[in-house]
This record gives C-alpha cells, structure tokens and sequence, in this order.
C-alpha cells in the first residue's frame, strides 16, 4: 500500500487511481473536438511515418539544443494552440449570439468549462509560448551570442511547457478541464466544490509549463548578463534585449509565486489541508492576493517584450534611431518595479478597505506614465523618419490605437469607486483583450514577420499579411466595441444565457460576426506561412539583411547558422551594424581570425525530462499513486545522467564556417 | 528538476570560462527559490493564528528540540565549508571526510524533522488539522525536502570527485552545492525564528 493513499484515505483503484473508462465519454460537440484533435495527431503520425520522418523530426528537432530550433517549435506549438483557443472563442460566441432567453448550443457546465480552457491555452499556451519563441530566436543573435547561458535547460524549459501543454489538451479527450475560470479561486476550486479531476488538469498543465518558464526566466537573464558581445554595454543593448531583461527580472520574481500558490491548492486538494478552505482555518482571500501577486506581473512578463519588439520594428522601417533611448531604459524599469504594486487592483471589491484601495488604484493610474512616455517615444521615431509601411509596421500602427484604448479603459477601472460598477463585467473583458490581443498578440505578429527571413531564408508575403492585419484589426475592434457597450449595460462575465428583454443580444451577434473576422484574418495567416513556403525561392532573402537592419543579427547571414556568429568581432556603438553601414569603421571591431567553434550535442534527455514530469502529473491528476515514485525517480535519474556526461559538445571545423 | 546548473563544463569549453556564467545563474536561481519560500512564510503569517480550535504553536514545539535541529544543521554548514576549502586546497582526503560529515548530520537533521513530524500525527495533529498546521508542515516540510534534494546532489558530486578527480569543473560544482547548502541554513533560521521561538514565545 501506498503511503500517500494511506494517509489520504482516498477509495481510489491501486492501479488506475480514479481513471475509469467513462472518463473519454463525452457528449456531441466534446466528442467532435475530440474526434477533431484525435485525427489531427493521427494525420501527423501517418505523416511522418509515409514520408518516413521521424529520425528527421528527431535528430533535427526535437533533441536539438540551438536556440533558434526551440524557438521555432515553441511557435510551432503556439500557434496550434492558438487555433485551439480560437475553437474555444467560436463557441462562447456563437453560444452568447444565440442565448438570449434560451438555453444555447452548450450547457452551463460546458461554457464555464470553454472559458476556462480558453483564458488558460491562450496566456500559458499562446502568449507564453509565442514570447519564449521569438526571445529564443532572436536574443542570443541581437547580443551577438553563439548560444544561451544553459543550452540544455533551454531544452528542457520547453519540454515541461510542451507537457503542460499535452496535459492540458488532455483533458479534453479523459476527463474533464476546470470550470472555475482561468484563475481557479478557491473555495470553487476546492474539493468541496469541484471533487472531479478539472481543476488538477488546470492545477498541474500551468505548473509544469510554469515551471519551464521559470527556468526560462534564469537562463535568459543569465544569457543577458553574462554573454554579450565584447563591447556592448548594458546601455549599448538593443531595446528588445532590455525588454527582454526586464521581462526576465519578472518571470524570476513572480513565477515562484504561481509555482507555491499551484502548490497549496495541490496540497488541499490531495492531501486535506487547509490553505483555502472554506472551513479548517482557510483563507481563501490569501489565494486571490497570491495568484494575482504573480498574475499581475505575468501580464507585463507577456508585454514588456512586445515594446521591445516595436522598439526595434519602428526605427527599422523609419530608417531613424530610437528616439528616447534612455527614457525608454527608465521606462521599462518603471513599468517593472510598478507592476509589483499594483495587484489588488484585480479584486477592489474584495472589501480591503478604502486606504488599501486609494494606494492600489494610484499606483495603477502612475504605471500609465511610463507606458506613455514609450507609446510617444515611438510615435517621435517616427517623426520625420522615412516610414516604410510594411506589415511589421501594419501591426505596430494597429497596436498603437488598441493599445491606447484599452490602456484608457484602464486607467478609468483604476479608480476603485468605478471599478466597484465595473467589476467582473464584459467591460474589464474587453480592457484586457484590448492590452492582450491589441499589446502582445499584435507585438508578436509584428516580431514573427520582421524576424522570419532570419531564422527560414525567406520573407512573407506581403500582400496577404496585409491582408491577415486588416481582418485581425477589423475584426478585433468589432469583437470587443461591443463588449464595452454591454459591460456599460450590466453584462457580467461569463454568463452562458442572459434575458431576451435586456436588449443585450444584437450586440452580442456583433461581437460574433467580429470574432469571424478575426478567424478569417488567421486564416489568411495560415495562407500566407503556406504560401511564402510554396515560393519561398522567389522570397528567398539573399543578403542576411532584409529591411536593411540596424542590430547585429542582420549581420549574419540567412537562415542564421547553427552557430549564429562565424567570428565574435567587439562593437562600440548602439545599432551598430546600421553604423557600420553608414561607413562607421569603429563601429564593428576587424573580424578576428576563424577558429574552430564548440557547440551543444543534441540530446533527448530533455524529450525524457519533459515525459516524465507529464507523467508525474498525469498520475497526480488521476490519483494513481504509484506511478508518482516511478516518474519522479524518472526525472532524478535523467538529470544525475546528464550531470554526469562529459561529453556534451562537438567542435565545427573552421574551415566549415559560412563567413 | 530545479538545479539549473545541469549544463555541463564541456570537454574543450574551458572550465574558467563557465564558472561565472554557472555562478550568476545559479544565484538567480536561488532568489527565485527564496521568493518561494517568502510565498510560504506569508502563508505560514497569514494562517498561523488559524488553528481551527486545535492546539497552536506554544502547545506544539520543543525548544531545546529544534535548538538541537539548528545546532546540527548549522555545523554541516560549517563543514561543507570546510570541505570545499580542502577541496580548494587540492586535500582529497579531508574533503571526502568533511563532505561524510556535512551528509551525516544532513541526515541527523532529517531524521530528527522526520520524527518531530511523526509525533505530530501520531498526537492527532496532523496537516489536515488546521490551516496552521498546513502551513507549519507546508513551510518546514519544504526546507526539509530541499535538504533531502540536498542530501541526494552531495552523493551524486561525492560519486563524481571520488572516480573523476577534482578537475576544475567539479570544484564548481562543490562551489554551487555549498552555496545552496548554506541558503538553507539561512532560511531555516528564518523558520527557527519566526516559526519556533516567536511560536514558542507568544
């Protein structure tokens, strides 16, 4: 017998914990996602087994440990989850448009199960993964660095978010997603209350995936410390790795917060304690402060890289330098240090008393000053510059608008007597869609498309980005106006049917018709990625420096090498590859001579590492107590493994090097 | 799982070169623990009146009992020390018997916090007691877990100086496990503090 189940008392089966065949028995619209996902994968598999890929897909990706390859699958990832999110969207639409007075297409149970799929994939799985991806492309080239500090936690940072990632897809195939919103808020989230296995899904799909951006966070910031290029100051760094850094110095505080909370609502849950308790002496209020003492900051870990992102898009394609270097430096520093003392702003109502909410809501209406001062500083670089308004560009303009909106709507619930009217409402949905979709997701589009020829060889496609960006805008702006409007007329969040005599449905179907125009815009994004494949030789970029660049990785050729760097020359200046351009000899040292260069062997221990945590929750998940010592000693053999291979580089012969 | 030190000095990357990059990082991934434990500590402030009409922490803790816990865990810090000095010093000897000892009273430590935690739910007073003992076991259990991770890395780097020698990527290696050996000692002389003696006392 097992100890765990001993002290538990838990009734569950020694081998299939509460695993039970019913647990894949869905109704219609679960069974045809299901049938949609399982035949997906199948797709894939027959893929790769007919065209015979798999060592290909192994050797090639997913034990490899450059940067740039597990920045690739990390957007890989995000952008399938990104549909799956949009799938989950198309359903609380439709089933808002048609539940006035009715019951809809979906069941309470359900809804509230969609929604919270829905916030949950798009933040961790989404965002995370897209911002992981691009910091993975882009960093170690723009610092003029041939790798990360830990190439091989690099790869096992993605393999815990690529578990998360299973598990959390997992439920909806055996078993069952939380229905208890994207923050799951005890007592709900209890056992008391949600004895089924949603919330452990949720539970242990972000705390894997939490974990490996924790991680992350330590070998980004480490890699910005302490591998840049000779010569190039903390101050000389390109805006995108300050972002990047500041970004980091929050995953480092914060995610331990979300990794402690996830831990004491696991405790409660499988081992009776009493942390959030309606009874026992819980304190569920102490839940609602932790989580959002990180949940808070993780909505800055997401933006703070999409202004850095824009900081260097904007001068780019202004063929100016950016305005405001320093003020943009003091800014994000600002923003960082704020966004810790400005949590409690998520719950004015909970009844902290006015002093404690005057103090929050004024720290949340100063942590507007310095998000200001960047907006302008943008808007100054492009100030008499010579704008090129490509799609990159598109998108930066776009965000600005939304960016500001929701950023106004904003500032106005910071004001807690307003927030008290305010509060839970389609209003606030609409403020934070406004900063997420309108500051990352916008952010992100602009990084992939500007960093794309880098990293594949070839650009997009012009036209049908254009194309993507204006159904995107389009879309967004008439998915969310209404959402505003009906938060203004009292619609709470979440409602899964309302009144017919509210009047509230015609702006309901609005919201609908926008939501399609968004899908059609990532429609014509998948159009674009398949097409720009198809004539990727017509598209091909030839001299490494497609938008005639202003940072070092437009100094390497394209695709990047393995190695990203053949030499390590000493730079003097800020964009010092536009003042090399510019006929500025100092700017870039003289190449030293080509010697040989040791990368990182690939390895699966990482693949392995990222099984055996899935399996540790997956077993957590459903009870079945002996598989928690079988995977965790999986994980501890792996790593002592690892620890204990000398040999983890091979050397690339100079004469191998692409100059 | 959570060392990130895992990469290794590679055969041809000079050690030298990756001791400071090792150094920072591993430093980085000792705050981010630290914030863990802070999570706990204010659980621990918030719940700890909350005893749910069970018994609080002047009914529970032994002083000279934990006195006795602190003692040992304080010293395997100053052996640890010690060991990486004769490390250092190139004296395998002495490293293997300082490193013998900081594991012995390792194990002390645990042990003793093992039986402490046993008597507690033999007594009835168990985590599922009260909100108070959830986070009592919660935040002490955590320090202790991290000693028994403790425990398994300095046998794991024993094994490696014993058959590989004290070339200079394992004496980083000693370099970062006593650092991570003496962060516990101070948090656990935050628990001492906080949770023991102003238990104890109030």
């Amino acid at each position: 017998m097992n100890v765990v189940h001993l002290l538990t008392g838990a009734t569950d089966n020694p081998i299939w914990g509460r695993l039970t065949l019913q647990a894949s028995q869905h109704d219609f619209i679960t069974m045809g996602a299901v049938i949609t996902m399982v035949a997906g994968l199948l797709a894939i598999v027959a893929g790769l087994t007919i065209f015979k890929k798999w060592g290909w897909l192994w050797h090639e990706w997913l034990t490899s440990l450059d940067p740039k390859r597990i920045g690739v699958m990390y957007i890989a990832v995000a952008v399938v989850m990104l549909l799956r999110g949009l799938a989950d969207v198309g359903m609380m639409r439709a089933q808002q448009a048609v539940a006035a007075g009715h019951p809809g297409i979906v069941d309470a149970e359900h809804f509230q199960q969609i929604f919270t799929a829905h916030g949950t994939i798009m933040i961790f799985f989404v965002a995370m993964g897209l911002m992981f991806g691009i910091i993975n492309l882009v960093l170690p080239l723009q610092l003029g660095a041939r790798d990360v500090a830990f190439p091989f936690l690099n790869s096992v940072s993605f393999w815990l978010y690529f578990a998360g990632m299973v598990l959390v897809n997992a439920s909806l195939v055996i078993g069952e997603i939380g229905a208890t919103g994207w923050l799951a808020y005890p007592p709900l989230s209890e056992l008391a209350y949600s004895p089924g296995v949603g919330v452990d899904y949720w539970i242990w799909s972000i705390q894997i995936a939490g974990i490996g951006s924790l991680l992350s966070g330590i070998n980004f910031m480490t890699t910005i410390i302490k591998l840049r290029r000779a010569g190039m100051t903390l101050m000389k760094m390109p805006m995108f790795a300050w972002s990047v850094l500041n970004s980091m110095v929050l995953v480092i505080f914060a995610f331990p917060i979300l990794t402690a909370t996830l831990t004491l609502l696991t405790l409660d849950r499988t081992m009776g304690m009493h942390f959030f308790t309606a009874g026992g002496g819980g304190n569920a209020m102490m839940y609602v402060n932790l989580i959002w003492a990180w949940g808070h900051p993780e909505v800055y870990i997401l933006v703070l890289p999409a202004f850095g992102i824009f900081s260097e898009v904007v001068p780019t394609f202004s063929g100016k330098r950016l305005f405001g270097y320093k003020s943009m430096v003091f800014a994000l520093a600002a923003i960082t240090f704020l966004s810790y003392v400005v949590w409690l702003h998520h719950f004015f109502t909970m009844g902290a008393g006015a002093d404690v909410n005057a103090f929050f809501g004024i720290m949340t209406m100063v942590i507007a000053v310095p998000t200001g001062v960047k907006v302008f500083n943008w808007l100054f670089t492009m100030f008499r510059g010579r704008v090129r308004f490509t799609t990159p560009m598109l998108w930066f303009m776009g965000f600005v608008t939304t960016f500001v909106i929701g950023g106004m709507s904003g500032v106005l619930m910071s004001v807690p007597s307003v927030d008290f009217q305010l509060h839970n409402s389609l209003f606030l949905v609409a403020h934070f869609h406004n900063m997420i979709i309108g500051g990352v997701v916008f952010g992100f589009f602009a990084g992939l498309t500007y960093w794309f020829p880098k990293i594949f060889g070839f650009r997009l496609h012009e036209g049908l980005g254009r194309l993507a960006f204006w159904f995107w805008l389009i879309g967004f702006i008439t998915a969310f106006t209404p959402l505003y409007i009906l938060g203004m007329m009292g619609a709470t969040r979440r409602l899964d049917h309302y009144d017919a005599s509210l009047g509230w449905q015609w702006l309901f179907i609005v919201a609908g018709v926008g939501a399609a125009l968004v899908v059609v815009g990532v429609g014509f994004q998948l159009l674009q990625l398949g097409w720009s494949i198809w004539k990727r030789k017509d598209l091909r970029d030839t001299t490494g420096d497609p938008w005639d660049g202003r940072t070092l990785e437009w100094s390497t050729p394209s695709p990047a090498p393995e190695y990203g760097f053949a030499t390590l020359p000493a730079v003097t200046t800020r964009d010092p590859f536009w003042e090399a351009k510019q006929g500025n000899k100092q700017a870039i040292a003289p190449a030293p001579a080509v010697t040989n260069i040791t990368v990182p062997h690939n390895t699966g221990l990482g693949v392995v590492i990222g099984a055996a945590t899935g399996t540790f929750g997956f077993a957590v998940i459903w009870h079945i107590w002996w598989l928690l010592p079988v995977s965790l000693l999986a994980t501890i053999v792996t790593i002592v493994a690892r620890a204990n291979d000398d040999d983890t580089e091979r050397v690339i012969p100079a004469k191998e090097l692409t100059v | 799982m959570t060392q990130p030190a895992t990469r290794q000095p590679a055969t041809r990357t000079p050690a030298p070169e990756r001791e400071p990059i090792s150094m920072f990082g591993f430093w980085v991934y000792l705050m981010t623990d630290c914030v863990i434990f802070a999570c706990l500590f204010a659980t621990y402030a918030v719940l700890h009146r909350n005893t749910a009409g069970g018994p609080g922490a002047a009914e529970l803790f032994s002083l000279p009992f934990v006195l006795a816990e602190t003692l040992i865990l304080l010293t395997s810090s100053y052996t640890a020390g010690l060991g990486l000095l004769s490390a250092r010093r190139g004296e395998r000897r002495a490293m293997f018997a300082w490193l013998a000892l900081t594991g012995l009273l390792g194990l002390a430590f645990l042990g003793l916090e093992i039986s402490e935690f046993r008597n507690l739910v033999i007594e009835g007073n168990s985590w599922q007691r009260s909100g108070f003992l959830s986070a009592f076991f919660t935040l002490v259990g955590t320090h202790g877990l991290h000693i028994a991770t403790g425990l398994v890395w300095l046998g794991v780097l024993a094994d490696k100086l014993y058959f590989r020698g004290l070339m200079p990527g394992n004496l980083r290696r000693l370099a970062l496990f006593t650092l991570f050996w003496h962060f516990l000692d101070v948090i656990w002389i935050f628990i001492f503090t906080f949770v023991y003696l102003l238990g104890v006392t109030s």
